[in-house]
């Protein structure tokens, strides 16, 4: 077993852990925040986005063991303090960006990392940074529409609305 | 202008809320007290024989509670069958037993030999891997026409060959074999519609419980339609009365067919959590769902379309080889018979059609229904072998379409269905407007000037949905009703809960279903909810596939509301003091035609739950109504659908630079997530035509396991769609007049971008007649090498 | 998983020393480790982790050569490596943006998977693999698929890149994984040209030596024009044939040489 500290949306966590326990074990299983999602085993789908330290990383391809002294944010700690949706999520509701909602935490989390660095990325630049997140509902338009909106971009004139 | 509520409005929807804040609740997010994990020990052979198992050493591992195989479910049913197929001999099709875990034979890679429940999922590996099996190999059947020759090894021993059924079905031979005799030209096209896996993005998992103190069993489970499974598994598998089996599917991750089935780690869970008196939970990985998910697709077809010397087509013929896998799934036999051969007239005017298809057992993963089941196969071919003929002939391919199009309704095909609205001449109309058909030329001249090819693909489609007239299904083989229910709740204080047997997973129900209700009553939408998923919360239900859910339960559910209403205005008219005939319900308010006397819609509730000035002596009070529905027919979307594509000659990488769907699904609920809808199917359909392809070696070994290697289409594999739904033609036997959209952008996206890259390279000079999907960089670069 | 304890050193004395326990096994940033570990393909008793020590990260230029500490992940690469763009450029599209976030290049190259990216620019920039005990030149360092010059527990510390007068990186993503179906790195430097191709061949990463020749006496597309590799040899799967795979290094390498300007 193995001792880590880590701060989990603003409280610090500190767990004994098997030295080989996931980030998506330690969140779903040891602290019940079921909102980061596994849905492959090849680190390819993107549904377990969190952000560590501040980057996007997949929760499913990192040991808990690895977080040590960071800084966890996941798909719970996303919204506004008032619980309001925050600007991302209140752009994926208004332009329908889900479906199921079983990828949605990891792109909500891949988008919020997009902005940041990106504040008004292009169409492609979305298209590319989302190489790493799978969506089987939506076809991906209002998941870029979504993000375009949410960094403040007018999405009037794309086809179909 | 759009409205802002009720019938035709786009609300945002309400489930996101959770979705978005990471608050949804997954079966895997469902942990039960005391529960064990469960792995399965899955067969790593395609064909063989077990000879021995020895769980002896794995039952000593640290945290085994217990060790299932084969033999514990001797005296159990195995997972059945729910469509009847019967040949064109007049007999059954050929009906093999499918076990819970393996009995005797592994019979393809992924076939469950043995169960480990354990404390945790860990230990329950671990043993697995202390299990000992003996295996001896046997030839493995993979190839469908291999599979049928004479000495090939069976899957199944007890059945004289792999031939599931030969069916045959649409106009006389006679009439076939003139329009053919008589054709001035036919064109002929042998194609492949690639195996694919649904790859909803949340696996599958199953917890059971038991309760032993009133006998109970729950099994909480990722599933299209739980009232169906709570039927066959109580019913067939595990036999458990209905009464003390509940079966629950909370938010569901994604269906697309491949939660529609029972499966075998459902019943396993359900029935090994009342042998050991503990909670049993089973979480498929990734991997283990590419092996244990019924696949989709998997056809091989011949296809032969005559026309005469005016270029009217006048015979259609088809000879279709079907991959069953290795067991027969929930629903597999009717996919490439009723799903399939019943829409190979298309939405033309062909007068002699026939379908020849047979239905092959090989040691493959069973294959099943995947979004448009049936129907993507028939409207590939056909839109295929419309475009080979008009490029053999010289002829424009939409006009060649427009020409033989249906433009009478009702219609009946010589197919069996009739359709009975239909405006094929708008929707395509309607595209050629979307894709600036007169812009085109200049876009191929700027991509050639790149050094690239551009092609446009088109095509049309029509489905059937709404599935099914439960009487005509009957006849069919279908061993299940196709109706569905809903029950309408009103409380006392006017609020709202509708139970549905339709499960949303995806679909929006919570919202769209609402604004349904909330425009019979002329209330306010937010005081209205949807309950569904959860057979002990809702009547009944057949669940939601085949784009069926407002179609079908959506008309239960106004059925329902207008016994609601029936009811609710004898109660007006009794506190109005007025005749029940003069009582008007708008906006809420019931009132008395003509006058100015109204009461409002809590009023009413809150006398049929406190009826103190109630007409009890002829009604009861409260008020809740439930309704079943059955469909008098299928619903038939239909449209047209464009592709654009550019194509590196050099490597062969095809990227799509436009995509246009017109359709028609009559009357639209929430247009925002009906065009949602169109984009996840049109991404499906693309990702079939470009990218997809699921591939078993010649021994029987998935080659495609994971998304190393089953190509998933992703974000930069597809563009902005332009979709439009304004060529609306209502369906005229729902009260609703709406046809389902939940399909159609899967059926009717693949052909056109097939034809797009056909055109594209013969731009080029490359005369390429056909490429099998998916047109991956590889298999176009061999096509332009002739 | 199999069980296994896990270590996380801050300095290389102490992974080196933790990395001499039987059956350990270090982590870089685990994007392939982790997953096969998921697979039970590997049975390690203790994971060393080498993100938390410092001295393995980081990137310089300096004298012409551009060193990237082993556990630099290639986000860092992308980010920070200006001096040598072909370089930035290739770590900017290897995987996707999570998992350039934790894959380092140390990790790449001890893995030295078939297709992956930065063994093309290893080999096409004449580069040196440091490590906790010597270099390796990476011609000799390349030992065919997921093999290297490494023993065990050895550890990457640094990767030197001298930094080319001109350079470019053109990979043909496999559809499904996105690593290499083929990726051409090529690399013009005052003594020549240097072309190293990955995704391609059975034996691993390679160098183009005949497209070599011709690029050094005259670096431009047309130089290359026509050359081409026999089939054999070359991985043959779902994803692409022999033959296509060779045909794709012709076209590559040309791109490559245009794109480098």
């Amino acid at each position: 077993m193995t001792k880590v500290t880590m701060t989990v949306n603003g409280k610090t966590v500190a767990k004994e852990v098997r030295g080989n326990m996931l980030m998506t074990e330690f969140l779903r299983d040891e602290l019940h925040l079921t909102g980061t999602h596994v849905g492959c085993d090849t680190s390819q789908c993107g549904a377990c986005v969190i952000h560590v330290n501040g980057q996007d990383v997949k929760a499913c391809t990192m040991f808990a063991g690895e977080a040590e002294g960071a800084e966890v944010a996941t798909i719970e700690g996303m919204a506004n303090a008032d619980g309001s949706l925050n600007t991302i999520q209140q752009a994926f509701q208004d332009y329908h960006g889900l479906q199921c909602g079983f990828c949605t935490p990891g792109m909500v989390m891949t988008a919020a990392a997009l902005l940041r660095d990106n504040p008004k990325p292009s169409e492609t630049e979305i298209r590319d940074y989302l190489e790493g997140n799978i969506c089987r509902c939506t076809g991906y338009h209002n998941i870029v529409k979504a993000i375009m909106a949410a960094s403040g971009q007018d999405v009037s004139a794309i086809a179909a609305e | 202008m759009p409205k802002d509520h009720g019938i035709g409005a786009a609300p945002k929807r309400r489930e996101d809320v959770r979705f978005l804040t990471g608050t949804g609740q997954y079966t895997d997010d469902i942990n039960v007290y005391g529960q064990t994990y469960c792995h399965f020990l899955r067969s790593d052979v395609a064909h063989g024989k077990i000879t021995s198992i020895d769980t002896s050493e794995a039952e000593k591992m640290p945290g085994v509670v217990r060790i299932f195989t084969g033999k514990d479910f001797e005296g159990l049913g195995g997972l059945p069958c729910g469509w009847q197929v019967t040949d064109k001999h007049g007999a059954p099709m050929k009906e093999p037993g499918h076990p819970v875990l393996a009995q005797g034979k592994v019979r393809h890679v992924g076939d469950p030999i043995a169960a480990v429940v354990a404390d945790s999922l860990e230990e329950a590996r671990d043993a697995a891997e202390a299990i000992m099996v003996e295996i001896e190999d046997l030839p493995a059947v993979v190839d469908m026409k291999a599979a049928l020759e004479s000495g090939a090894a069976k899957v199944h021993d007890d059945l004289d060959d792999n031939l599931c059924y030969d069916w045959q079905f649409g106009s006389e031979q006679e009439a076939v074999d003139k329009a053919f005799a008589e054709a001035a030209h036919v064109s002929t096209l042998e194609l492949v519609n690639n195996r694919l896996v649904a790859n909803p993005m949340e696996p599958r998992v199953a917890v059971g419980e038991y309760n032993r103190a009133n006998d109970e069993s729950t099994l909480y489970t990722t599933s299209q339609n739980p009232h169906v499974i709570r039927l066959l598994m109580g019913a067939f598998v595990l036999n458990i009365p209905e009464h003390k089996l509940r079966v629950v599917a909370p938010d569901v991750g994604g269906g697309f067919g491949t939660k529609i089935f029972h499966y075998a780690e459902e019943a396993f869970v359900t029935w090994a959590s009342r042998q050991i008196n503990r909670p049993v939970k089973w979480t498929s990985t990734r991997s283990e769902a590419f092996m244990s998910d019924a696949h989709g697709r998997d056809h091989v077809t011949k296809i032969e379309l005559a026309l005469d010397k005016d270029n009217n087509f006048t015979g259609l013929r088809t000879d279709t080889y079907a991959n069953m896998g290795a067991y027969l799934s929930t629903f597999s036999s009717s996919v490439p018979t009723w799903l399939h051969g019943t829409l190979m007239a298309g939405n033309y005017k062909t007068p002699a059609v026939q379908v020849n298809v047979k239905a092959v057992f090989t040691n493959t993963v069973p294959v099943d229904a995947y979004r448009g089941a049936g129907r993507p196969e028939a409207t590939f071919q056909l839109e295929r072998v419309v475009d080979k003929a008009a490029r053999e002939l010289g002829v424009d391919p939409i006009a060649l379409r427009r020409q033989n199009f249906i433009t009478e309704f009702p219609y009946a095909t010589p197919v069996a269905v009739e359709y009975d609205t239909g405006d094929y001449v708008a929707t395509m109309d309607k595209l050629e407007e979307m894709i600036d058909r007169a812009g085109f030329e200049a876009r191929r001249k700027e991509s050639e000037s790149r050094g690239k090819l551009r092609g446009l693909g088109i095509n049309c489609y029509i489905e059937a949905c709404g599935i099914a007239p439960s009487n005509l299904v009957g006849q069919l083989g279908a061993r299940a009703g196709l109706y569905d229910a809903a029950t309408v709740r009103v409380n006392a204080t006017g609020s709202i809960s509708v139970m549905v047997g339709a499960h949303s997973h995806g679909q929006g129900h919570e919202t769209a279903f609402p604004q349904v209700v909330a425009e019979m009553l002329g209330i306010d939408e937010s005081m209205i909810d949807i309950v569904h998923g959860d057979s002990s919360k809702i009547p009944f239900g057949m669940g939601t596939y085949g784009s069926r859910s407002l179609a079908v339960c959506g008309s239960a559910m106004v059925r329902a509301t207008e016994k609601i209403i029936n009811k609710a205005k004898k109660i007006a008219a009794h506190l109005l003091e007025a005749s029940e005939g003069d009582i008007e319900l708008k906006d809420g308010q019931f009132t008395v035609a003509g006058t100015d006397k109204s009461v409002a819609w809590g009023d009413v509730t809150l006398a049929a739950y406190v009826p103190h000035n109630y007409p009890l002596e002829e009604i009861e009070p409260g008020l809740e109504e439930t309704a079943f529905y059955d469909p008098a027919n299928f619903t038939y979307p239909a449209g047209a659908y464009a592709c654009e594509v550019e194509v590196d000659p050099e490597t062969g990488k095809v990227t799509i630079e436009r995509f246009a769907a017109a359709d028609d699904f009559g009357n639209v609920v929430n247009p925002m997530i009906v065009e949602g809808q169109v984009h996840g199917g049109l991404a499906q359909g693309i990702g079939q035509a470009m990218l997809e392809n699921c591939v078993y070696d010649e021994s029987g070994q998935l080659l495609t396991a994971s998304y190393m290697d089953y190509a998933m289409p992703r974000a930069d594999d597809v563009p902005f769609y332009a979709v439009d739904h304004s060529c609306a033609t209502p369906c005229t036997h729902n009260p609703l007049g709406v046809k389902g959209c939940g399909e159609a952008g899967a059926i009717g996206s693949p052909p056109s971008v097939v034809n797009a890259v056909i055109d594209a390279l013969h731009s080029g000079g490359h005369k390429v007649e056909h490429i099998d999907m998916p047109v991956s960089p590889h298999r176009v670069w061999q096509a332009m090498q002739g | 998983m199999y069980s296994f304890d896990f270590e996380r050193p801050t300095t290389l004395d102490d992974a080196v020393k933790a990395l001499g326990q039987d059956e350990a096994q270090a982590l870089g940033g685990g994007q392939t480790l982790i997953p096969s570990l998921k697979q039970r393909l590997a049975m390690p008793s203790k994971l060393v982790s080498l993100a938390a020590i410092e001295e393995l990260k980081g990137v310089t230029a300096e004298g012409g050569v551009l060193t990237v500490g082993g556990g630099t992940t290639h986000g860092t690469v992308a980010a920070e490596a200006s001096a040598y763009p072909a370089l930035a450029a290739l770590a900017s599209n290897i995987g996707d943006p999570a998992v350039r976030n934790r894959g380092t290049v140390g990790g790449s190259l001890a893995n030295n998977d078939p297709a992956a990216c930065y063994p093309a620019a290893a080999l096409a920039s004449g580069a040196t693999i440091v490590t906790n005990t010597r270099e390796i030149a990476a011609d000799d360092y390349f030992q065919g698929m997921f093999t290297t010059a490494l023993d065990e527990g050895e550890i990457i510390t640094a990767v030197k890149f001298p930094i080319p007068e001109k350079a470019a990186y053109i990979k043909f993503e496999q559809p499904a994984s996105r690593f290499a179906l083929v990726g051409v790195f090529v690399a013009k430097y005052s003594d020549g040209v240097k072309v190293a191709v990955t995704g391609a061949s059975e034996e691993g990463v390679f160098r183009w030596t005949e497209a070599e020749e011709k690029l050094s006496a005259d670096f431009s597309a047309g130089a290359v024009e026509g050359l081409s590799l026999p089939a054999e040899g070359m991985m043959s799967d779902l994803h692409g044939s022999g033959a296509y795979r060779a045909h794709l290094i012709g076209v590559l390498t040309k791109r490559a040489v245009a794109a480098a300007g």
